[in-house]
C-alpha cells in the first residue's frame, strides 16, 4: 500500500514536470515526446485504478498515433518554435 | 493588462471546478446495494451477466446498452478520416507515390518490422475478437492494427496500401454495423436490439450480436487509421 502509493506520487510528479515541459520547449520535436509521456503514464494510472479498457485506448492512440501525427505534421512544418514557418504553399500540382 | 484577465478567467474556473469538486464524495461506493440496484451502475453490473453473458461489463454498456452511440462515435472517426483525406489526398498517376520518406530506414529496424507486423495484426484482433470476454475492443483492436501498419510505413518507404482495399474493407464494416442494427430494429423492436441468443458465460461465442458488431468496428477503424496515416506520409510539401 505504501509502496503504491510512492510509486502512484513519483508518476504524478513525472506527468506534471512533462507537461510543464512540454509548454516551455521550444523544439517542437521534444514537446511532441513529453505529451507522449504523459498519455504513457496516463495510461499505468488508467490501468492502476482499474480502467484496463480505457488504459488500452490511452497507450495505442495517445503514445503512438497521436505522437506520430505530431511528428509528421512538426517535419512537414517548422521544428522550432520561434522560426518563421513553411510559407509556401503545399503543392497542389496545377496550382501557381 | 491580457495577461490579468486571462488570469481572472482562469480563477474563475478553477473556483468552478473547485466549487464541483468539493461535492464529489471521493473514494466511497456510491454503487448502493447491488441485489436490488437503485443505481444505474448498480444496474449494468447485475444485469450484464445473467441477461447478456456477456464477461466485460464495459464493453456490454458501449456496444448493447448504449449501442446507438458507438453507432455515432464510428461516424464521427469516419468524417474525421474523410475530412483529412478529402483535404489532403491527391490522385495520382498509376504506380506513381509521392512519400516524405526518401530513403529506407536502418536494416535493424526493417528486420525488426518485418518480424513483429505479423504479431501486432494477431494482437489486434485478438483484441477486438475477444472484446466481450477481456479489456479491449473494436476501437483499441483497430488503433492497434493501425499501429502495425504504421511501423511498415516507416521501415520501408516503398511500402503502401492500396486506398481502394481500405475503402471497401472500411465501407462493408460500417454496412454490417448498420445491417446488425436494422436486424434488431425488425426482429427486435428497436434499433441494435440483441436479439441473437446469447450462449453461455465466458465462452467465445457468447453475447449475441456484441462480437459481431466490434468485429466490424475494429475493421472500420483500422481501416480508417490506416488510410489517415498513408494518406499524411504521402504528403509532401516543397521546400
Amino acid at each position: 500500500m505504501v509502496f503504491n502509493a510512492i510509486f502512484l506520487s513519483i508518476l504524478a510528479v513525472i506527468i506534471i514536470a512533462s507537461a510543464i515541459y512540454a509548454v516551455a520547449q521550444k523544439d517542437l520535436l521534444y514537446a511532441v515526446i513529453a505529451t507522449g509521456v504523459i498519455s504513457l503514464i496516463l495510461s499505468i494510472y488508467f490501468f492502476v485504478m482499474q480502467a484496463p479498457d480505457v488504459a488500452l485506448t490511452e497507450a495505442a492512440i495517445g503514445i503512438a498515433l497521436t505522437t506520430i501525427i505530431f511528428v509528421i505534421t512538426v517535419r512537414n512544418t517548422s521544428r522550432r518554435e520561434d522560426e518563421v514557418p513553411v510559407t509556401k504553399e503545399p503543392d497542389r500540382g496545377d496550382e501557381n | 493588462m491580457k495577461k490579468a484577465i486571462v488570469i481572472l478567467l482562469l480563477a474563475v474556473v478553477g473556483w468552478a471546478l473547485v466549487d464541483a469538486f468539493t461535492h464529489v464524495k471521493f473514494g466511497e461506493s456510491r454503487l448502493g446495494d447491488l441485489k436490488n440496484p437503485n443505481t444505474v451502475g448498480a444496474f449494468y453490473l447485475q444485469k450484464t451477466a445473467p441477461e447478456l453473458s456477456v464477461a466485460n461489463v464495459v464493453t456490454a454498456i458501449v456496444v448493447n446498452y448504449r449501442g446507438f452511440d458507438t453507432l455515432g462515435e464510428v461516424t464521427v472517426l469516419f468524417l474525421a478520416a474523410a475530412g483529412l483525406g478529402s483535404i489532403l489526398y491527391r490522385r495520382k498517376e498509376k504506380g506513381a507515390h509521392d512519400t516524405m520518406i526518401l530513403k529506407n530506414s536502418s536494416q535493424l529496424l526493417q528486420t525488426g518490422a518485418r518480424l513483429i507486423f505479423p504479431a501486432i495484426l494477431v494482437l489486434g484482433a485478438y483484441v477486438f475478437i475477444h472484446g466481450h470476454l477481456t479489456p479491449g475492443g473494436g476501437f483499441q483492436g483497430g488503433v492497434i492494427i493501425a499501429t502495425g501498419f504504421l511501423l511498415m510505413f516507416m521501415a520501408y518507404k516503398d511500402y503502401h496500401v492500396s486506398h481502394n482495399i481500405l475503402t471497401w474493407v472500411e465501407s462493408l464494416a460500417g454496412v454490417l454495423f448498420v445491417t446488425v442494427g436494422f436486424w434488431g430494429l425488425i426482429f427486435g423492436g428497436s434499433f441494435l436490439k440483441n436479439t441473437m441468443g446469447t450462449g453461455v458465460l465466458n465462452d467465445l461465442l457468447s453475447g449475441g450480436v456484441i462480437p459481431i458488431v466490434y468485429i466490424a468496428v475494429g475493421f472500420k477503424v483500422a481501416a480508417e487509421l490506416t488510410g489517415v496515416l498513408e494518406t499524411l506520409l504521402n504528403f509532401k510539401i516543397k521546400k
